[in-house]
């Protein structure tokens, strides 16, 4: 009898112990109520979107939430027709888009362009050639053009790699280079940009296209009609081949506060210094 | 009493559970496809070689896909069943006890790997070696089928294992004493016996081949057209969808279901055909 009071804590303290859980529970309630419900105070945002512009706004919710603390920005990578959707259903406050808005799409979100990107063409850094026409770059994406020795190059079959339909990365490539045509079906098709880019770094006779923000010295990028792709021939306007970079939600609706201050400061002036610094360009000054 | 009885109770809800999600799926998969696949029509869909699902008139052809997904199976099953098979005589014929129980785990830990890890192997590996040696893109039927190959090998193994290991002895024994060699006790006794085994092995094999979507992806190139030669990449019906799916939206999505709908065909058939093996197997078994 004795041992067994002597293993259980006295009444009152287990009466205590009782109390402290429950003013636990309380407190951890209370406290989800304001971040989840409070809307005022809510500390938790996500976006969700285009796999070109996911890299980027990841880097940048990073560096707010170190400047932030206690604040959880949530960026998926799904592609710009899932980030469209997200933003139209409400699944996401902010969605991610790195084509231009259809029609029955842009009438049911606001939108805003966070950067620009250019669309660089690709070869493997040894392939000789480092320019070609516009008119080059359509023969060899529609299958015209099939061995680089016709442009100057090796006796070599050029190999294709592009994008799969309904990437924005591929929707902006056929309708800026290719002026609405379609790549010929022997073309490789690749995932991501970065997936792009290992298939071109590794195959001498590759060309393909990514984002002038991912090329790196794995690959070469090439000069359409004699203008090299960077971020001064976009400013400049002598690079043609850029497309917008989108944070888009739905229409009439205001974001919540930190959604607003996080736009804010993807807009600002230092981030956007830190895009062009990862080879973005600016987006247009609204 | 009352215990007994609630605890089947429960188990009958696990199993019920099970086939209910597999209901689930397939309702899913045919509501979504299904609209689509009568608008355009089978033949549109299965014969047509041209997949432009955002082009401003899409076109939905799978014919390409299906070949592609038709030469990768067929292509690995040449290079995973002899060596399949070899393995499994090996092991439980020809092997010392001592080898072929270091083998055993080794063949299961093949099983283990993530498909992924093939993939990637495939892709940073044997992709530019086949390109350095033999031409092409490197990233091609060939290259997928010898991975895919090695991937279904622990499939084979396993399932021929069985049917193998399931010979009586007295079967062995008799044809030995007979005077048969052992490559002719092996050839003519006991891989005959086994037959409805090692077939469904090679079936179910083949299931997995066809339906393996991820290091797919990463190994055969995705291109949309039909390949002819093992050195030209290709796409599958399942890679196609696991490429596209994500930034796909209305029509074009429906139409992925509807490739999900005929791939979903195709494997109940490989299933059904299976069945009917296995079952053969053992009816002539216990006559």
């Amino acid at each position: 009898m004795n041992l067994k009071n002597d293993a259980r804590p006295p009444k009152w303290r287990r009466e205590s112990a009782l109390g402290i859980n429950i003013t636990l529970c309380l407190l951890i309630l209370s406290a989800c109520a304001g971040n989840e419900y409070g809307g005022s105070t809510a500390k938790r945002i996500s976006l969700s979107g285009s796999t070109s512009v996911s890299p980027f706004a990841e880097h940048l919710a990073e560096r707010y939430q170190k400047l932030h603390l206690g604040t959880a920005i949530n960026v998926q990578s799904l592609g710009s027709t899932a980030g469209i959707q997200a933003a139209i259903n409400g699944v996401a406050e902010i969605g991610m888009s790195s084509r231009t808005l259809k029609s029955e799409e842009a009438d049911k979100l606001d939108q805003i362009v966070i950067a620009r990107d250019a669309l660089a063409v690709i070869v493997h850094p040894a392939n000789p050639i480092a320019s070609l026409t516009l008119t080059e770059v359509q023969k060899i994406f529609l299958g015209q053009i099939t061995n680089w020795r016709d442009l100057g190059g090796a006796d070599a079959t050029i190999v294709l790699v592009t994008r799969e339909a309904g990437s924005g990365t591929f929707g902006a490539f056929e309708e800026l280079l290719l002026k609405g045509a379609h790549p010929v079906a022997s073309a490789l098709r690749q995932g991501s940009n970065g997936a792009i880019r290992q298939v071109v770094s590794e195959d001498p006779n590759a060309i393909g296209y990514i984002s002038l923000g991912i090329v790196d010295a794995t690959v070469k990028p090439i000069a359409i009609d004699n203008v090299q792709p960077s971020v001064q021939h976009v400013l400049e306007n002598k690079y043609k081949f850029v497309r917008p970079f989108l944070f888009v939600w739905h229409k009439g609706q205001s974001l919540s506060p930190l959604a607003q201050s996080f736009v804010d400061y993807v807009l600002s002036a230092e981030s956007q210094t830190e895009l062009e610094k990862l080879g973005l360009v600016r987006g247009v000054v609204q | 009493m009352i215990r007994e009885r609630s605890i089947a109770i429960i188990l009958l809800a696990a199993a019920l559970a099970a086939v209910f999600a597999l209901v689930l799926i397939s309702y899913f998969i045919f509501q979504a496809g299904l609209p689509t696949l009568i608008k355009i029509g089978l033949p549109g869909f299965i014969f047509n070689t041209v997949w432009e699902p955002t082009a401003k008139v899409p076109s939905f052809g799978i014919l390409p896909m299906l070949i592609g997904s038709l030469w990768l199976t067929f292509g690995s099953l040449v290079i995973g069943v002899p060596l399949g098979l070899a393995v499994t005589i090996f092991m439980i014929d020809l092997a010392p006890a001592a080898l072929a129980a270091l083998m055993k785990p080794a063949i299961q830990l093949l099983a283990g790997i993530p498909s992924v890890v093939y993939g990637f192997i495939g892709l940073t590996f044997l992709a530019p070696l086949v390109r350095r040696l033999l031409g092409g893109p490197g990233l091609s039927v060939l290259t997928a089928a010898i991975i895919l190959g090695i991937m279904i090998l622990p499939t084979i193994i396993s399932i021929s294992g069985d049917a193998v290991r399931a010979v009586p002895r007295s079967l062995r024994d008799g044809a030995l004493a007979l005077g048969a060699t052992r490559w002719q006790m092996i050839s003519q006794v006991v891989l005959p016996a086994a037959r409805s085994g090692i077939i469904a092995s090679i079936i179910l094999g083949m299931g997995r081949a066809l339906g393996e979507t991820m290091a797919v992806i990463m190994m055969v190139g995705n291109s949309l057209n039909i390949p002819i030669s093992p050195l030209d990449s290709a796409t599958t019906l399942t890679s196609n969808i696991g490429l596209e799916m994500a930034y796909a939206s209305g029509a074009h999505r429906d139409a992925l279901f509807a490739t999900g709908v005929i791939l979903f065909l195709l494997i109940m058939l490989l299933n059904s055909i299976t069945t009917a093996f296995v079952r053969r197997g053992t009816s002539r078994r216990t006559a």
